[in-house]
C-alpha cells in the first residue's frame, strides 16, 4: 500500500549505492531515495559542525555543565520542552493514542502543564537563587551530602537507562522503516551524539533541542494536517472512528473524549481512575518529573536571569500544549485511515502479539507514527520526518547524557573521588563521563528489548526515582523544619517502597487490588498509584523523622527554603513581557483544552 | 545566544532553507514532469507549499540572525 514495501531496498544508481551500505537483511515499511538519505546526511552533518563550533565554548566546568547560564528564555524553554521530546515520545504516545485513545494526552496536559508553570512561579527562584549546578546539588545544600549522593546515584542509573530507551525506540524506528540493522543505528547515532555532547557539553545539547524542536514540527506537522483532511476534519474522524468500533474493526472504548470515561477502572481501555490521573499522573509523577528531574531542570538552570528562568517553563508550556497534535493525533488517525496492502483495515497490536505471530507482517501500536508517514510523506519529506524521529531520539540522548555527566562529576566524583582539583580536571571528568554514559546507555538499550512496552518500562523508572525525590526536594524547599536526617531517610525508604510494590506485584499480581486499589487497574494505573504512595511515604518519613530532630537556623536556609529566603527584586516590565501573564493565559488555555474535550 | 557567537537560530535557518530548497525542488520536479509519488493526497502538491514554507522560514532566520548581525 501506498510506498509501503516488505523487502529491503533494492533500487538503481546512488541509491541503490547508498541503500546497499546501510541495509541490511531486515524486512522495511519503505524505500529512502537520494533525497531523503541526503536529508539525514545533511542533519549530521550540521550537529557535528555545531559540536566542533561550540568547543572553544566549553573550556571551564561553568560553560561545559551549565552553559555558561546566558540561556535566554525561549531557548531555555524550548530546550526544556524539546529535552523531553524525544523519539521515544513520538513514537510510544502515538502508540498509547492508538491503543488507549486522546486519554494519552493526559501526560501532555494535566500531566505536564500545571507541574511546569509550578516550577516556574514558585520552585525555580530556589533553584536559581542558590546557584546550584544540579537537583542533587540542592539537596546537597539543603539536607546535606546523604541524601545528595542518594539522588544523584538514582538519577544516574535513570538517566542512562532511559538514554538506553531512547536509543532502542530509535533503532527500532530505523529497523521498522528502514531496515536497518538494530546494532548499526544503535553504533552510528551513539558516536554522533558522544561527539557533539562531549565537544560543546550542555550548550551543544541544548543547541540540538532547539534544533531539533524545529525539526519535528517541520517533519511531523504535516501528517496531522494530511490525516484530518483524509478523514474529514476532527467530527469525520470522531464518526469514522464510531463506524470502525460498530464494525468491530477496533477494539471498543471511548478514544475521543479525556474525562467522561474515567469514573471506573473498567470504563476506559487505560484501565485508570481519575483519582490516579489527578494524583498519581498529575501530581506525583508529573511534578516530580517537570519540577526535579534534572534532566530538564538543568536546562531551566542554564537561564540567562532570574526572570528568564521564570519565563521558560511558562513557554514550554505552550508548546507541550501543542504536542499532542503531532503525537496523539496521528495515533488516533491510525485507527482510520491506516490500510493493509489488500485495502483492508490494519489493526495494530501489542509487541508482544507481534513478535508470537512473526513473519505474517503485523505491525504493533509503536510502530503507528512511521505508517502514517510512509502514508503521507513523499520524497524529502519522509527523510524530514524521519529525520524529526533521529533527532528526537539523539536530543533524548543527549540530554540523559549531559545530565548524568554533570551529576557523575558534580555529585559522585567531586565530593566521594577527586574531592580538590582544578576546573579543567572536571571539565575533563565531565567529557569521559559523557562517553562513558553512551556507552552504559548502549548496554540499557539491549536490556529494554526484552521489555513488553516501552512506556510501561518508562513509566516504571519515573515511579521508582522521581516520586520520592519530588517528596524530599518539597519538603526542603518549603518546609523549615525539615531535618538533614529526615531528608535521608525520606528519600531512601521512599526509593526503597516504591521498589518493593513493584516487586510485590511481578511476584503475586493479585497484590493489584491493594497497590492500586482496584483489581480492574492495569500497568498505567499501578505506575500513579505507586508513585503516589512512594511519594506519600517519602513526605511522612521526612515529617516523622525531623519532628525527633533539631531545624537548622534560619540564616543557613537562606536561598533554599521559602519563607528564609529574599528573592532578589526584579524590574518591572510591559505585561507582554511578565511571567504572570503567560501563567494565566497557560492556564486559560490548559482548561480550555479539557473542558473542549472532555 | 548572540553574546556567544553564532545564534543558534542562525544554524536553524541555514538547515530550514537547505531543506527548503531540496522539498520545494522536488516539488516543482513532480510538477513539471507530471510524475506523482505513490502517497496518499498527493495530489495536494505537499513538496511544494511546505517547501516554501520552510524557505521562506529559512531565509528569514538566516538572514535575521546571520553572524555580525545585531538583532
Amino acid at each position: 500500500m501506498l510506498g509501503l514495501v516488505s523487502t529491503a531496498p533494492a533500487a538503481a544508481g546512488l541509491h541503490s549505492a547508498t541503500a546497499a551500505l546501510f541495509a541490511f537483511s531486515a524486512p522495511s515499511l519503505a524505500h529512502l531515495g537520494t533525497l531523503d538519505i541526503s536529508v539525514i546526511a545533511i542533519y549530521f552533518v550540521m550537529v557535528i559542525w555545531i559540536g566542533f563550533y561550540l568547543k572553544s565554548k566549553a573550556n571551564t566546568s561553568e560553560e561545559f555543565f551549565m552553559a555558561g547560564r546566558e540561556m535566554t528564555a525561549w531557548i531555555a524553554g524550548l530546550s526544556f520542552v524539546s529535552a523531553n521530546l524525544g523519539s521515544l515520545e513520538l513514537m510510544g504516545w502515538a502508540g498509547s493514542a492508538y491503543q488507549y485513545g486522546i486519554l494519552a494526552a493526559h501526560w501532555y496536559w494535566i500531566g505536564a502543564i500545571p507541574a511546569m508553570l509550578f516550577l516556574g512561579m514558585v520552585m525555580m527562584p530556589f533553584y536559581y537563587v542558590c546557584k546550584t549546578h544540579s537537583v542533587p546539588g540542592y539537596l546537597k545544600l539543603r539536607f546535606g551530602e546523604g541524601s545528595s549522593t542518594v539522588a544523584a546515584i538514582s538519577f544516574a542509573f535513570m538517566t542512562v537507562l532511559m538514554s538506553g530507551v531512547n536509543m532502542f525506540s530509535m533503532a527500532k524506528v530505523m529497523q521498522i522503516v528502514l531496515g536497518w540493522d538494530l546494532t548499526f543505528s544503535i553504533v552510528v547515532s551513539s558516536l554522533a551524539v558522544a561527539a557533539y555532547v562531549a565537544l560543546g557539553g550542555l550548550r551543544s545539547a541544548i543547541f540540538n533541542e532547539v534544533l531539533q524542536f524545529v525539526l519535528i514540527w517541520g517533519g511531523a506537522l504535516l501528517v496531522p494536517i494530511l490525516g484530518l483532511i483524509e478523514a474529514g476534519g476532527w467530527t469525520g474522524l470522531q464518526a469514522r472512528i464510531k463506524a470502525n468500533i460498530a464494525a468491530d474493526l477496533i477494539p471498543a472504548g471511548d478514544y475521543t473524549h479525556m474525562w467522561r470515561s474515567m469514573g471506573h477502572f473498567a470504563d476506559n481501555p487505560m484501565g485508570v481512575h481519575w483519582t490516579g490521573i489527578v494524583f498519581g499522573l498529575g501530581f506525583a509523577i508529573s511534578f516530580g518529573y517537570w519540577t526535579t528531574d534534572f534532566l530538564v531542570v538543568q536546562r531551566v538552570l542554564a537561564a540567562n536571569s532570574l526572570r528568564s528562568a521564570r519565563m521558560a517553563p511558562v513557554i514550554g508550556s505552550f508548546f507541550k500544549m501543542a504536542v499532542p497534535f503531532i503525537v496523539i493525533l496521528p495515533g488516533l488517525l491510525g485507527l482510520v485511515v491506516l490500510q493493509n496492502p489488500d485495502g483492508t483495515h490494519m489493526l495494530l497490536h501489542g509487541e508482544n502479539f507481534v513478535a508470537a505471530h512473526a513473519g505474517q507482517g503485523l505491525h504493533s501500536y509503536n510502530d503507528v507514527l512511521p505508517l502514517m508517514m510512509v502514508r503521507y510523506l513523499t520524497p524529502g519529506l519522509l527523510g524530514l520526518g524521519i529525520t524529526a524521529l533521529i533527532a528526537g531520539f539523539m536530543s533524548g540522548m543527549a540530554g540523559n547524557v549531559s545530565a548524568f555527566s554533570a551529576v557523575w562529576t558534580y555529585d559522585i566524583y567531586q565530593p566521594h573521588i577527586v574531592k580538590k582539583a582544578s576546573d579543567s580536571h572536571y571539565v575533563a571528568v565531565g567529557r569521559w563521563a559523557t562517553i562513558l554514559g553512551v556507552v552504559v546507555s548502549i548496554g540499557a538499550a539491549y536490556s529494554v528489548r526484552k521489555a513488553p512496552g516501552i512506556m510501561d518500562y518508562v513509566q516504571a523508572l519515573f515511579s521508582f526515582f522521581i516520586a520520592p525525590l519530588l517528596g524530599a526536594v518539597l519538603m526542603g524547599m518549603f518546609w523549615k523544619r525539615a531535618t538533614k536526617a529526615g531528608g535521608f531517610w525520606g528519600l531512601l525508604i521512599g526509593t526503597v517502597t516504591s521498589i518493593s510494590l513493584w516487586a510485590w506485584v511481578k511476584v503475586d499480581p493479585s497484590a493489584l487490588r491493594y497497590v492500586a486499589l482496584s483489581p480492574d487497574a492495569k500497568d498505567m494505573a499501578e505506575n500513579m498509584y505507586r508513585a503516589l504512595w512512594s511519594l506519600s511515604t517519602c513526605v511522612i518519613i521526612i515529617f516523622v523523622v525531623s519532628m525527633f530532630g533539631k531545624a537548622r537556623p534560619d540564616a543557613e536556609l537562606n536561598g533554599l527554603v521559602y519563607g528564609a529566603t529574599v528573592l532578589p527584586k526584579e524590574e518591572p516590565v510591559p505585561y507582554y513581557k511578565n511571567e504572570y501573564f503567560w501563567m494565566i493565559l497557560a492556564i486559560i488555555c490548559f482548561l480550555a483544552l479539557n473542558i473542549y474535550f472532555w | 545566544m548572540h553574546n556567544s557567537g553564532i545564534s543558534i537560530w542562525f544554524f536553524i535557518g541555514v538547515l530550514l532553507t537547505i531543506y527548503g530548497l531540496m522539498i520545494l525542488g522536488y516539488g516543482v520536479y513532480e510538477l513539471i514532469t507530471h510524475t506523482t509519488a505513490n502517497v496518499v493526497l498527493a495530489n495536494l502538491h505537499t513538496p511544494v507549499w511546505w517547501g516554501a514554507i520552510m524557505l521562506a522560514l529559512g531565509i528569514f532566520y538566516s538572514l535575521r540572525f546571520r553572524p555580525g548581525h545585531e538583532s
